[in-house]
């Protein structure tokens, strides 16, 4: 299981802040999303679109194993 | 030691509390940060974090200035949710041997925390809200100290 985090414009967009799915990849999780929200997904894939798995920075297509978080951060605005 | 709160906080208080106890200081520099009202465009803000993330990436730059400028100890409370002008935002303050180490260290924090913090901060106005990116002002703030 997988839980999905949006911050800031992002999660405006899709009216959500938090959800769980099941995907077993980052880009596996990333085409369930697209199948309901394709402007959603093309916005988590947008420039400056940053993905934390369990709070630490990836890129690419990671392996998603267990229970894990999945958070999309989009360009941080400092305080 | 860093906090993060949704609650109005009292900088005095906090900067008293710092101050306490320390006889082979020197120098504590602070700053306060207050949200501004822009003339009545700005009603309130709204800042959002990533609880856990966000505490962690201010450690671990905190530690990067505690090295940099050989610090003893330093204090950072940060405001998150919905904040009316007027209010404090931000809290930094440094100790240190000297007054120049306090000082700069102080003001490096500062220039980090409003450009590169992760932070997600939205304005509510007049005209509805919308979310703001860092000024090139904040930019070239921060980028001061990547040169040295």
């Amino acid at each position: 299981m997988v839980r999905v985090l949006l911050f800031g414009r992002l999660a405006d967009q899709a009216g959500w802040r938090e959800r769980r799915l099941e995907a077993v990849s980052l880009g596996q999780l990333r085409a369930l999303l697209a199948d309901e929200d394709p402007d959603l997904a093309e916005a988590l894939a947008g420039p400056g679109v940053q993905v934390a798995v369990d709070q630490a920075i990836v890129r690419g297509d990671p392996a998603l194993t267990g229970p894990c978080e999945v958070a999309f951060l989009p360009p941080m605005s400092g305080g | 030691m860093i906090t993060l709160t949704d609650q109005p906080f009292e900088p005095g208080a906090v900067l008293t509390a710092f101050c306490a106890g320390r006889a082979e200081t020197g120098a504590v520099a602070s700053f306060t940060g207050l949200a501004r009202a822009e003339q009545g465009q700005a009603a309130a803000l709204e800042l959002e974090a990533y609880p856990g993330f966000t505490d962690a990436a201010i450690q671990a730059f905190a530690e990067t200035a505690r090295a940099r400028f050989r610090l003893q100890d330093y204090r950072i409370v940060h405001r998150i949710g919905r904040i009316g002008p007027g209010e404090a935002i931000v809290f930094v303050a440094t100790a240190a041997g000297h007054r120049r180490e306090a000082f700069e260290a102080c003001d490096f924090l500062m220039d980090w925390l409003k450009s590169r913090a992760p932070f997600w901060k939205k304005e509510h106005g007049p005209g509805g809200a919308r979310w703001i990116e860092p000024t090139d002002r904040d930019r070239t703030d921060a980028s001061r100290w990547d040169q040295e």
